[in-house]
């Protein structure tokens, strides 16, 4: 027995083809998940078994839920379909509540659309439906609005809506992605639990191989709008028969072949750095409430060492970084970069600036739409002086990060993200600093390009002599390409070492913590 | 769509060629009156008609177009010339007092809609052209200073202006280098806007005699003198409020074309 | 990683908004009317001698200044006409020769209730047009709203004002084609401010629908709409449950801003209509160089729109939440 069987469903917007016969089934009661890398169509499969494809598509094929073809049926049926029989939760916790409305009205809603309850009642159900996934009545009233949630209770908040009605059906497209590892284990833990007690099937959309490793007992591979593999999860993920699905495995488990070089001077060092913010006054009068952003941290990197600073959200890293960078001053403390001391602003000389360089996360936001890949490359010469072979210098760069010389003469949005990343170090590296700061430079990549890059900086790093500071919240990625880990949580360092000891034998329990929640594919599999 | 922009491009070009040709030549001479060909409805020899001097009212929107555009351009000049910099300058220091003295100061002149400056440098000068562009470029500054600011505030939260930082470079230089070329499109298309509303406001302001005074043509004010003659014959009154229309109409769609074909590219870095 | 019970914070939170909004409202009138002050009374040297003109004899001008009281020190003048309006005392009108607010108040008597119409006519067009279009996006019916919207910003109201009266007043004769009979029979005013109303109201409702139309598609297109379509909303009830609400902050800047802009227009109208309003008082004045009117006019006109601001802000924290918070 099924309860969604999905048949040859094609879909294509603009005439531009999007999934191209599409098969599964999902039975009662189970847990199917849907794994691929970004673009290759997993999202818009959700969003046509809902019905809530966008403008202009147009979709062919079965998708039969409970008996009905849904991709016939009026959009009046669909509607009394949706939040009723199947309920769907996205990627974005921080913007997919609506910010004008309390949670308790938003939750009601469900039922009040579906005239499932009065008004009263509605509202006692939403207070019923919170609880159950962790935002109890003490602490979370029906009159708060999403702002004053953080984004793990947010996205609770979203699956309250979902499941107020019991649907049979719910759909999670990306549930945990935006969340910090541990969130991400409790609503991982929330789900599977809310799947168990109220026998409801999920559809658990994710590229991220090791959390439908823990959660899914069927899983299907998509590539580029076809279903590549399927099958039972454990099967699937041991013989791995596709040619794609094996390249994903490997990548996501990909470790570079790396020497450890570090020599004995210290490159950077930090000394009881302090950072506050001062936060707006509660009442006129009081105090304005100060934040350490970062608090008393020290640490030093040696030349051509990789040291991994992991962290939640929120946890002081990027406020470390900027102070490191000399973008923002800290309070007390000092910071110095081969013995000379960093400052912020104005007063630090453009000889110590050019001693560290560093590649962002974002590979959209990291350039200037309207200047040429050689201009953005050449960026950092304005510390150096630009020398006179300046144009064979970006060329070098350029090659060799992966791209062409040719490529100086286009704009950056002619580029893939990863070849952005890779301009990105090419804009790094030309000037020859002795510090790279990746500040998650690899985090928006998907994992066959981001084993690509790694691979890439691990070269740049053994032919430079480079050292690397890699900021990151993604453990496995630290894991695998540094030297030294430290991990911090509000503002301080709670432990530090080599990064195998320290994943291995985590002594902090908040390491403890970090380590357990992050999800693995069994290893006897 | 591309339709709509290029009859808005049209428009704009026509309003422009009349009034640069009008600088040479014009069918008659809208300085001679002929009292005896006063009022009378459009014939081959006056394709628009006369008004109520004799003059062709053909040869009087050359001139008046002449007078719209050049109060309307420069009060875009002044408002661009001094709000871009301020809003360059505001977004810069963001959360700073002077950001906060910039935004202040925007709310202050806001305050005071062109009509009312007009009125205050009137009552103390007396009437002008030169008032009408002043009143209508200062209300210009703030509108310009807010686009700049707005636009600018959420490029400055962008990793290639951090990348712009660690390689030493000041908030002149970034705002300058990275800021300005990314806020140009927005700027010329609140440019046209506000040149179109300046348009409006020129005519507004002549009509109500704070503008544009004799013999100086001006469509404000062609209207002005209309009214009292609009039952004896509409046209006087008609075609020069058909030619703000259309002028203001080819401006407006001009702006909205140039919005959604300039450029894609500033759309997907937001 | 955020505060446990935050019921009782609101109310002081909307308490601190308000006291925020309150002194930026106090400061924008007091640099306002200095502004204003020193256009009028410090540019023109002795604006006793500028009111009287050319011919006016030594003795006439320091008759005028002695009652106007221009003798005293400029900071002095200044601290008396700002702490009169106060008082509700706006000064004595050289011209007509009795207080400035028993004019503007007789004044206000039409202006005011034009405005209003012409806000309400505005309000009343724009808000079903800018729903349909935004609701039938890229259709016939958009398609028709935006056409329209786009003629009506290009008219000049003076000019449509004109048209009106050329057909409903002297070619069909429903309504007067200008004075204003006043307000004992509360039908005969309101038919003469209709014309005067509309003129105002329709390029200003051409504005305010297309910018709820932008405002609606643009909400349309957050995360949370597609949340409340997975709950089982209809596109309709999406619009009007979840994007209006969200759209009414870009709507309101733009009504709060629209407001100067009928202030400028209702002054023109007036001449149009041959109205009793402030915008004919205030072009009187200029004429006859009464500059003591023309000060107190532009400061009540000055005054309203910084008010009118200070509500929209006030409704903007109503409105949104988040707002509350941060002041």
């Amino acid at each position: 027995m099924t309860l969604l069987s999905v048949r040859g469903l094609s879909l294509s917007i603009d005439a531009t083809p999007i999934l191209t016969g599409v098969s599964f089934d999902i039975a009662p009661g189970e847990t199917f998940g849907l794994v691929g890398e970004s673009g290759s169509g997993k999202s818009m499969t959700a969003l046509g078994v809902m019905g809530l494809l966008p403008r202009g598509a147009v979709a062919s094929g079965e998708v039969r839920f409970a008996g009905e073809n849904l991709l016939s049926l009026p959009e009046r049926r669909l509607t009394e379909l949706r939040g009723n029989e199947i309920g769907m939760i996205f990627q974005e916790p921080m913007t997919a509540l609506n910010p004008m409305q309390t949670i308790g009205d938003q939750v009601a809603e469900t039922l009040l659309i579906h005239r499932a309850a009065t008004r009263s009642e509605a509202r006692a159900a939403a207070r019923d439906r919170l609880a159950r996934v962790g935002l109890p009545g003490e602490r979370f009233p029906l009159s708060l609005y999403p702002h004053e949630l953080s984004g793990g209770q947010r996205q609770r908040v979203a699956i309250a809506m979902a499941i107020a009605l019991r649907p049979k059906l719910l759909i999670a497209d990306e549930p945990t992605t935006a969340l910090d590892v541990t969130t991400q284990a409790q609503i991982l833990d929330l789900l599977k639990r809310l799947t168990a007690e109220e026998s409801m099937a999920l559809m658990l959309i994710t590229h991220d191989l090791a959390v439908v490793a823990g959660m899914a007992t069927h899983v299907a591979v998509m590539q580029r709008g076809r279903i590549v593999e399927d099958g039972a999860t454990r099967t699937v993920f041991r013989t791995r028969a596709h040619d794609y699905t094996r390249k994903l495995f490997a990548a996501s488990g990909h470790r570079p072949a790396r020497v450890a070089r570090p020599r004995p001077e210290t490159l950077l060092e930090v000394e009881e750095a302090v950072r506050e913010y001062v936060l707006p006054r509660p009442s006129a009068f009081a105090p304005h409430p100060r934040l350490r952003a970062v608090d008393g941290v020290s640490l030093t990197i040696r030349r051509g060492e990789s040291l991994g600073l992991v962290g939640e959200s929120g946890c002081g890293k990027s406020t470390l970084t900027r102070a490191i960078l000399g973008l923002d001053p800290i309070q007390s403390g000092r910071v110095r970069l081969g013995g000379a001391e960093v400052t912020a602003g104005r007063t630090m000389p453009r000889a110590l600036r050019a001693r560290m360089q560093v590649v962002f996360q974002d590979p959209y936001g990291s350039f200037n739409p309207r200047h040429r890949v050689g201009l953005l490359v050449a960026e950092p010469f304005h510390l150096t002086g630009t020398p006179k072979d300046a144009s064979d210098r970006i060329a070098a760069a350029l090659e060799e990060v992966g791209l062409k010389a040719s490529d100086m003469t286009k704009y950056i949005h002619e580029f893939s993200g990863g070849q952005r990343q890779r301009i990105a170090i090419a804009r790094a590296l030309i000037i020859r600093p002795d510090l790279i700061v990746l500040d998650e430079a690899v985090s928006a990549l998907d994992v066959r390009v981001r084993a690509q890059v790694l691979d890439l900086l691990a070269r740049l790093q053994q032919s430079h002599g480079l050292a690397y500071l890699f900021v990151s919240h993604d453990l496995s990625v630290v894991r695998a390409v540094t030297d030294r880990v430290l991990v911090m949580r509000s503002g301080r360092i709670v432990e530090e070492g080599g990064t195998e000891a320290v994943f291995t034998r985590p002594s902090h329990p908040y390491t403890r913590q970090l380590v357990a929640a992050t999800p693995v594919i069994p290893a006897n599999w | 769509m591309r339709l709509l922009l290029l009859l808005g491009a049209a428009l704009s070009l026509a309003a422009l060629l009349a009034a640069l040709v009008s600088l040479v030549w014009t069918p008659y001479d809208i300085t001679a009156m002929a009292i005896a060909e006063r009022l009378q409805p459009p014939s081959p020899a006056h394709w628009l008609g006369t008004d109520h001097f004799g003059r062709d009212i053909g040869a009087m929107l050359m001139a008046g177009a002449r007078t719209s555009i050049a109060v309307a351009l420069v009060a875009v000049g002044i408002g661009m010339g001094a709000g871009v910099p301020l809003g360059l300058l505001a977004a810069a220091s963001r959360g700073s007092l002077i950001d906060e003295a910039v935004m202040r100061l925007n709310d202050l002149v806001f305050a005071f809609p062109s009509l009312v400056i007009a009125i205050l440098i009137t009552a103390v000068f007396g009437p002008s052209a030169l008032n009408a562009i002043l009143a209508i470029g200062i209300f210009n500054i703030p509108v310009f200073a807010r686009v700049t600011r707005g636009a600018a505030l959420s490029l400055w939260t962008l990793d290639f202006i951090r990348a712009a930082e660690v390689a030493g470079k000041g908030p002149a230089r970034i705002s300058f280098e990275h800021i300005l070329p990314n806020v140009a499109n927005l700027l010329i298309v609140q440019g046209t806007i506000q040149f179109s509303l300046g348009i409006l406001a020129e005519a507004g302001l002549s009509y109500v005699g704070l503008g544009a005074q004799p013999p100086t043509a001006s469509w404000g004010r062609m209207l002005a003198e209309a009214q009292t003659m609009v039952t004896l014959a509409p046209h006087v009154a008609i075609f020069p409020g058909l030619a703000i229309v259309l002028t203001v109409l080819g401006l407006n769609l001009l702006g909205d074309g140039l919005r959604d074909h300039l450029d894609p590219r500033l759309r997907r870095i937001r | 990683m955020l505060h446990p019970s935050l019921g009782d914070g609101k109310g002081r939170d909307m308490l601190r908004y308000l006291l925020g909004r309150l002194i930026s409202l106090g400061l924008s009138l007091l640099v306002a009317s200095l502004v204003i002050f020193t256009v009028i009374e410090i540019v023109p040297g002795d604006p006793a001698a500028y009111m009287l003109g050319l011919n006016a004899s030594e003795d006439t001008v320091a008759a005028l200044r002695e009652r106007l009281g221009l003798n005293a020190t400029p900071p002095i003048r200044y601290i008396d006409w700002i702490t009169g309006m106060a008082r509700g005392d706006f000064g004595l009108s050289y011209t007509y020769k009795v207080p400035v607010a028993d004019l503007v108040a007789q004044r206000l008597a039409v202006s005011l209730p034009l405005a209003a119409y012409a806000l309400a006519l505005a309000t009343l067009i724009a808000f079903p047009a800018g729903l349909l279009a935004a609701a039938r996006r890229g259709r016939a019916a958009d398609a028709a709203v935006m056409g329209a919207t786009q003629i009506g910003i290009a008219l000049p109201n003076f000019w449509f004002a004109m048209l009106l009266v050329l057909v409903f007043a002297l070619h069909w004769q429903i309504f007067p084609a200008g004075g204003f009979p006043g307000w004992q029979s509360v039908g005969a005013g309101l038919r003469a401010l209709t014309l005067p109303a509309i003129a105002l109201a329709l390029p200003q409702a051409a504005i305010l629908a297309r910018v709820l139309r932008s405002a609606l598609i643009e909400t349309l297109d957050h995360d949370y709409i597609r949340t409340a379509r997975a709950k089982g909303l209809t596109r309709g009830q999406t619009i009007l449950r979840h994007a209006l609400r969200n759209a009414m902050i870009p709507v309101l800047t733009i009504l709060g801003m629209q407001f100067s802009f009928l202030i400028a227009g209702a002054i023109i109208i007036e001449n149009v209509f041959s109205l009793p309003g402030l915008g004919r008082l205030i072009f009187q004045a200029i004429t006859q160089r009464d500059l003591i009117v023309v000060e107190s006019v532009v400061m009540i006109l000055v005054f309203a729109v910084i008010l009118v601001t200070f509500l929209v802000d006030l409704a903007y924290a109503s409105i949104d939440p988040r707002l509350r918070r941060r002041a």
